[in-house]
């Protein structure tokens, strides 16, 4: 058991926190994607190598080699001072390492560098009204037509669609093929005629998502990653990326500090929140459980660096138990509220701009969105614990 | 950084896996649930050097950490071992070696010859009318659920944090028969017993509990783990409506959340144990709710995997029984949950 990351890592920690203490400044709190202040940032980061590190620089990134203890490192430290991370989207956590992967050289040059430096923005095509957890049954189609693909169909629970340049995008181009096989994985300009987009307002009232409808979208034909029928195969690389990011411990960690300071100020009939022992024991054991998570996931990040180590169950439930355990914790904060926990919006007596009913409403999205916590379960019981599948039922 | 455990650790935990499983089957402890004796298990983990793991090596022991009891504790749950070893390689080592003055008896210890027993239960949470007061060198009072029952000393704790030595000679023990029949439990009547004081520095006594408090939270651990296990294999083998009952969602997500409440218990444990001796700040906390989450989760694997074994699950055929109440009887030793989370809570200031 070694729980440093040694001397050697020290000097680049420093290296970071004076970036940090230079720059801060500039650092823009909440800036909406464009703007020439978050522009300017993603910059100032990837020129010193604390966005798109690991980024070819023939690419527009900083060319480090892959180093997740540097990575962990650079993630402490910026949120320790609060600092802005970055650009992040779907563009650049999950297409990016797709194209890296499996992109041609063409399209790395054409996509990689304008989309990390925040210059293209992207969504993502994935879900279906009819294909949802069951996602490699998707129907919307895309004919070749000399040399355009034209697709018909519709997307559905697309983030940032309405803000998106381009989309990244899984058709069915092979329909006779087996389900899996028959799907391609297509990019394509948002402004293409034929795209109409249409607001998803959520239970949170704000419209997070969209459906994006295609009627004869025209796409040229070689903005494909990866051959025909090849598409499931690209997805799935992306959606192990997107599993990784969902249920951070250490952003659960902040929310926990923030919670217990909730209790020291929130008061019923004059009593504070933190005295009655039955709210303090809630805190306590969400508090154990963000402890397990917290060493869980040291436990995961040990065994990427240690190739020995197995901790590919430990990996598989973060998703599971870290979207779960964050819901209850945002919960336990609406509950300490009482009434109070129920404004919202102009309300006056809002606590933390709204942020904790927000969040309980955001991370009930989560338990469902990027794999529900019943598919999570599947995959925890069939691949993790080597459990027989469910029998497959013949397409009626 | 390395979060795990080294060649070494794997390797002793091979050895004491292995001794189990060859030594203490289910028969075995079976036979012991019904009166036999433990003598045989301790002297084959004695000669595992299992009692002598935490006794310093001056004293004749071996000087490991408390990382490396955790990881016997953990084998020890797993296979519902009826063995004393919480006392006699854990709480008693511990606390013996606080101040020196025992290196003979730790030696003893150390060879498996000699068995210290724990009665903490009046300092950790009294319970009817026992309890235990000490003047000119003897003991007055009771102490329940004492273990381990053969020990040859006992531990005691008072409920101002100061720690005794009693030999069983000069105690009058009642047995306490309790659901866990894997580890028995005594009452103990001391009428002016002659008594040693251990330590008057309540540090002592908490150094003492929290190492004990993570040794039954990696005993849960193993314990829960070997339920899954046989949830998952029962599930695997039994059919109904022609089919494997593991291939229902029903089942396979009871299993699938077993493993996802468990398997950072895993990396909890390890953490608790290796705060102990390395991380001195971060130790009372991580053991306070190491306890009480290990005993969360022990009851939830115990009940679910009871449920998928379903009618076999609840019979004495099947013997799960005795994982189940091993967790049970965890979760109460050294502190219930709540009682526990308080702990924790008090650290941080929150009381």
């Amino acid at each position: 058991m070694d729980l440093s990351f040694g001397p050697e890592y020290e000097n680049f920690r420093q290296d970071v926190r004076t970036f940090l203490t230079t720059h801060s400044d500039k650092s823009p709190s909440g800036a909406s994607l464009r703007s020439d202040d978050a522009l300017a940032w993603q910059k100032l980061l990837i020129d010193n190598g604390y966005a798109a590190r690991t980024i070819p620089k023939a690419y527009g990134g900083y060319g480090a080699q892959p180093n997740i203890i540097e990575s962990r490192i650079i993630a402490e430290e910026f949120a320790e001072a609060r600092a802005n991370p970055g650009l992040g989207g779907q563009g650049i956590s999950m297409l990016v390492p797709t194209l890296l992967e499996m992109g041609t050289e063409e399209q790395k040059q054409t996509f990689v560098s304008p989309t990390i430096h925040g210059d293209m923005v992207w969504c993502q095509g994935y879900s279906e009204p009819g294909a949802g957890s069951d996602l490699a049954s998707l129907t919307t189609s895309a004919v070749l037509d000399g040399d355009e693909w034209v697709i018909n169909g519709q997307k559905i629970w697309t983030s940032t669609a309405h803000l998106a340049d381009w989309i990244f995008c899984l058709v069915r181009t092979e329909p006779d093929a087996p389900k899996h096989k028959g799907i391609s994985f297509l990019l394509f300009k948002m402004d293409t005629p034929g795209i109409e987009i249409r607001p998803l307002v959520d239970m949170t009232l704000n419209a997070n998502f969209n459906e994006v409808f295609f009627t004869d979208v025209r796409v040229p034909k070689h903005q494909i990653v990866g051959q025909r029928g090849e598409g499931w195969m690209v997805a799935n690389a992306i959606l192990g990326h997107e599993r990784d990011s969902l249920g951070n411990p250490n952003n659960t960690l902040t929310r926990l500090n923030a919670l217990t300071e909730l209790m020291k100020t929130e008061t019923v009939g004059g009593e504070r929140m933190i005295d009655n022992p039955v709210y303090r024991d809630r805190l306590m054991s969400i508090q154990g459980r963000v402890m397990a998570m917290r060493f869980n996931d040291l436990r995961v990040l040990s065994s990427r660096i240690n190739k020995d180590q197995d901790a590919s169950l430990a990996r598989m439930i973060v998703k599971l138990q870290g979207t779960e355990l964050r819901h209850d914790l945002e919960g336990l904060a609406i509950d300490i509220m009482g009434e109070v926990g129920l404004a919202f919006e102009d309300n006056p007596y809002l606590r933390a701009a709204g942020s904790w009913q927000y969040q309980y409403m955001y991370f009930l999205g989560l338990i469902i969105g990027g794999g529900t916590s019943q598919i999570q379960k599947n995959i925890i019981s069939e691949r993790g614990l080597d459990m027989p599948r469910e029998p497959k039922f013949e397409k009626r | 950084m390395q979060f795990g455990l080294s060649e070494e650790q794997v390797l002793l935990q091979d050895n004491v896996k292995r001794f189990l499983m060859e030594q203490v089957p289910l028969e075995k402890v079976r036979a012991y649930a019904d009166g036999g004796s433990d003598a045989d298990f301790w002297a084959g983990m004695a000669e595992l050097g299992v009692p002598a793991l935490l006794v310093p090596e001056a004293d004749g022991g071996i000087g490991l950490s408390p990382l490396d009891a955790a990881i016997v504790a953990e084998s020890c749950g797993y296979h519902v071992a009826p063995v004393p070893f919480l006392g006699s390689a854990v709480m008693a080592p511990t606390a013996l070696a606080c101040n020196g003055g025992y290196s003979e008896l730790l030696g003893e210890i150390a060879a498996g010859s000699v068995r210290v027993g724990i009665a903490f239960g009046e300092a950790v949470g009294r319970r009817i009318d026992a309890d235990v007061a000490f003047a000119d060198g003897k003991l007055s009072g009771k102490s329940l659920f004492a273990f381990d029952a053969e020990a040859d000393f006992y531990l005691v704790a008072s409920r101002d944090h100061h720690m005794y030595l009693v030999a069983a000679t000069d105690v009058e023990r009642k047995p306490l028969t309790t659901v866990d029949r894997t580890r028995r439990t005594v009452e103990l009547n001391y009428d002016a017993s002659p008594a040693q004081l251990v330590s008057d520095n309540p540090q002592d006594y908490l150094d003492t509990l929290d190492i004990g408090r993570v040794m039954l939270a990696a005993d849960t651990l193993g314990a829960a783990q070997a339920m899954l296990d046989q949830a998952v294999e029962y599930a695997k083998q039994r059919e109904q409506f022609n089919r494997p009952i593991g291939s229902f969602q029903a089942v396979k997500h009871m299993c699938a959340e077993m493993a996802a409440h468990l398997e950072p218990c895993r990396a909890m444990v390890w953490f608790a144990a290796h705060a102990l001796a390395d991380l001195p700040d971060e130790a009372r906390l991580t053991a306070c709710h190491t306890k009480a989450h290990l005993a969360e989760v022990g009851k939830f694997v115990a009940k679910t995997s009871t449920e998928v074994h379903g009618g076999m699950g609840f019979t004495d055929l099947v013997g799960l029984h005795y994982w189940f109440k091993r967790c049970g009887s965890n979760r109460q030793w050294l502190g219930a949950p709540e009682l526990v989370r308080e702990e924790a809570a008090a650290l941080q200031g929150l009381v």
